[in-house]
């Protein structure tokens, strides 16, 4: 039996005063693309970073394709490509000068050049890195995680900060790479990215693993495919709405309700607010997504954590 | 069809190097300033006539007289001041001595020119009062190359940069790199940690040869500085000083985390060196007591053996105690600051 590409058990790490990562299992199947979401300070970097061989956990196991950092650190780091959230690489070297370096580390790996236009940074071969933009440099860090020719790609935190053009170019990378049977392991606090890349994702928040499964299972947890927001004057209280909806959280003045059917719940709404002699004063409704989950797990927002 | 990879080290090398070219300031830093202040020491300090000593004489009765018979020195530049405006002058240092009408002579003893212009007051006034003098010494006038003060701050100066470079070269690149998480992705990869230490201490060893020869040519060429004793032996020493303060400076970075803290860290540790290692001045001047010390401090040691190669032509026996005490500082730097180096 192969072993699983990623797996840890039990794992924790304390800082003075703050549990950052709180017995943690997880497990990432090979060719798998897995998703650590939560929002910031929930734990994701020192678990990837720990995952990496970079941070040494407190307790737990850990093991990257059935081996362990302590035994293999050497033949690890030849089998995987990491890119850390903020990194910056030497500012008056050349693109091509960078990947050049990165390559000449491993013992296998890929052309430079080829690899540069795979990531679409051909045109950039002999641009110095502080000329780049900030997706460029991005793309730059992950060629400098594929050069080695990984089996396993961690990427922290990808895309934050990226305009959506760079973001979209990111995720195409990470598809390519996935073709070709890599295996993936991302930490977001993008909904839409967990979404659009993952197989399967973790959500983590206070260093715990709170949900997991693909995404369109995260959301059948919610058991409600529709999201009603709405404000009032005067607002009203939960036990006014509790009935018709399978959960609602509050943020500021506004009211989050799950509902499962938007036909039966619009209507009912509206007549509780007019029976209430209270005004609408906004209403919006969508699809049940991610963030709903994490809002229905947490009570929070992931953005304003 | 794709070229093969370099080995690490080689490439490690070659891109500090490029980093190093690009760096235009850090260019400037390592030739164009000491050559600057060697251009500036040597003029200021350069070897021509002594200007006269001024002096001064109080107004009076013979204060003409004493004026004209002082004038007759060829080292002393008299003026005729009233008592307020002569003893004002003194104090401030703009004359070195006041001759008073009587005469008396108003000096500060501490001074060595106020001591030269008593004792050639004091032969003019005699001389003109009627003194006879029965010996006549034949005076011989020597001013020879390696004795000049160029000749002495060359040396410093080459001892002073190796400091500077080696300790900045290594303490700078490497806090900076982990402040920028370099360090920490460099060691995400298959990156021998050695390799990357070693190439700093390599990509030193480059510069700090080109460094040595820019500043003895234009020693040589500008004010005729020569380098007495062998080459082979003054690029012994060279090296083994750019080793002493690589250690010196890598201990120094192993775990500092900002600019500003390994900025005030090396400041710290250099400052005292400028000033007590004989770099442009000797240290002969400390007392005794603290001689030992001052010997052992990497620079007078590295300084104490460019001299003895370049102005005494001295051979490796009198430099191997400097050589050994720049080796150790090399060896204890390397040795700690690997082992409490953090990467993260």
């Amino acid at each position: 039996m192969t072993s699983a590409a990623v797996e840890c058990r039990d794992l924790r790490k304390h800082y003075a005063d703050v549990k950052a990562v709180d017995g943690l299992d997880l497990q990432v199947e090979r060719g798998e693309c897995f998703g650590l979401l939560g929002p910031n300070g929930a734990g994701k970097t020192t678990t990837i970073e720990i995952l990496e061989g970079l941070t040494v956990p407190d307790s737990g196991r850990v093991e990257i394709l059935g081996m362990n950092w302590s035994d293999s650190e050497r033949a690890l780091r030849e089998t995987i490509g990491i890119s850390l959230q903020e990194t910056q690489l030497p500012e008056k070297l050349t693109v091509f000068e960078i990947v050049r370096l990165f390559r000449s580390f491993y013992r296998d790996g890929r052309d430079p050049d080829d690899l540069l236009r795979d990531l679409s940074l051909d045109e950039k071969r002999n641009a110095r890195y502080g000329k780049l933009s900030g997706g460029q440099k991005q793309r730059l860090a992950v060629a400098c995680a594929l050069i080695g020719n990984p089996q396993i790609l961690f990427l922290d935190e990808p895309t934050t900060g990226l305009d959506p053009q760079s973001r979209l170019q990111l995720w195409e990378v990470v598809a390519r790479f996935r073709k070709t049977g890599g295996t993936v392991l991302l930490t977001t606090h993008y909904m839409e990215e967990a979404e659009r890349l993952c197989d399967r994702i973790a959500i983590i928040d206070h260093g715990k693993r709170i949900s997991l499964g693909t995404p369109a299972e995260l959301i059948a947890k919610l058991e409600a495919r529709n999201i009603i927001e709405f404000t009032s004057e005067p607002e009203l209280p939960e036990d006014t709405f509790r009935a018709i909806c399978q959960g609602c959280t509050k943020h500021r003045d506004r009211w989050q309700l799950r509902v499962d059917s938007l036909a039966d719940a619009v209507p009912q709404l509206l007549a509780i607010i007019e029976k209430r002699g209270a005004k609408l004063v906004t209403l919006s409704t969508h699809a049940a997504t991610l963030e709903d989950v994490f809002v229905s797990l947490t009570g929070r927002e992931l953005r304003d954590v | 069809m794709s070229e093969k990879p370099r080995p690490p080290i080689l490439e490690l090398v070659v891109v500090r190097t490029k980093e190093f070219l690009r760096e235009t300031e850090a260019m400037f830093w390592v030739f164009g300033f000491p050559l600057l202040l060697a251009l500036a020491l040597g003029f200021a300090f350069r070897a021509k006539a002594p200007d006269k000593i001024p002096i001064g004489v109080v107004a009076g009765p013979h204060a003409q007289e004493h004026a004209a018979a002082l004038a007759k020195s060829p080292v002393l530049l008299p003026r005729v001041y009233s008592v307020e405006e002569g003893r004002n002058a003194l104090r401030l240092g703009r004359i070195s001595l006041l001759v008073d009408d009587g005469p008396t002579f108003r000096f500060d003893p501490t001074r060595p020119d106020s001591r030269t212009a008593r004792i050639e007051a004091d032969d003019a006034l005699e001389a003109a009062a009627g003194r006879r003098d029965v010996l006549h010494p034949h005076e011989e006038k020597v001013t020879q190359q390696g004795s000049r003060y160029i000749d002495f701050l060359m040396p410093g100066l080459v001892g002073m940069n190796l400091m500077s470079t080696g300790m900045w070269g290594m303490g700078f690149a490497i806090v900076n790199a982990r402040m920028r998480k370099l360090l920490k992705r460099l060691v995400a990869t298959p990156m021998r940690k050695s390799h990357y230490i070693l190439s700093f201490f390599l990509g030193r060893m480059i510069w700090l040869t080109l460094e040595v020869v820019v500043l003895v040519l234009f020693g040589w060429l500008v004010f005729g500085v020569r380098v007495n004793g062998s080459i082979a032996l003054l690029t012994l020493v060279c090296l083994v000083g750019g080793y002493g303060f690589s250690g010196l400076g890598l201990l120094l970075a192993s775990r500092v985390k900002t600019i500003e803290a390994i900025s005030g860290l090396m400041n710290l540790v250099m400052v005292p060196m400028w000033i007590c290692s004989g770099v442009f001045f000797s240290y002969e001047r400390f007392p005794d007591a603290v001689k030992p010390l001052i010997r052992a401090l990497p620079l007078t040691a590295l300084n104490d053996a460019l001299r003895a190669v370049i102005n005494d032509a001295a051979g490796f026996p009198q430099v191997m105690m400097p050589i050994i005490v720049l080796a150790a500082w090399g060896i204890v730097g390397f040795a700690i600051g690997i082992r409490i180096f953090k990467w993260q």
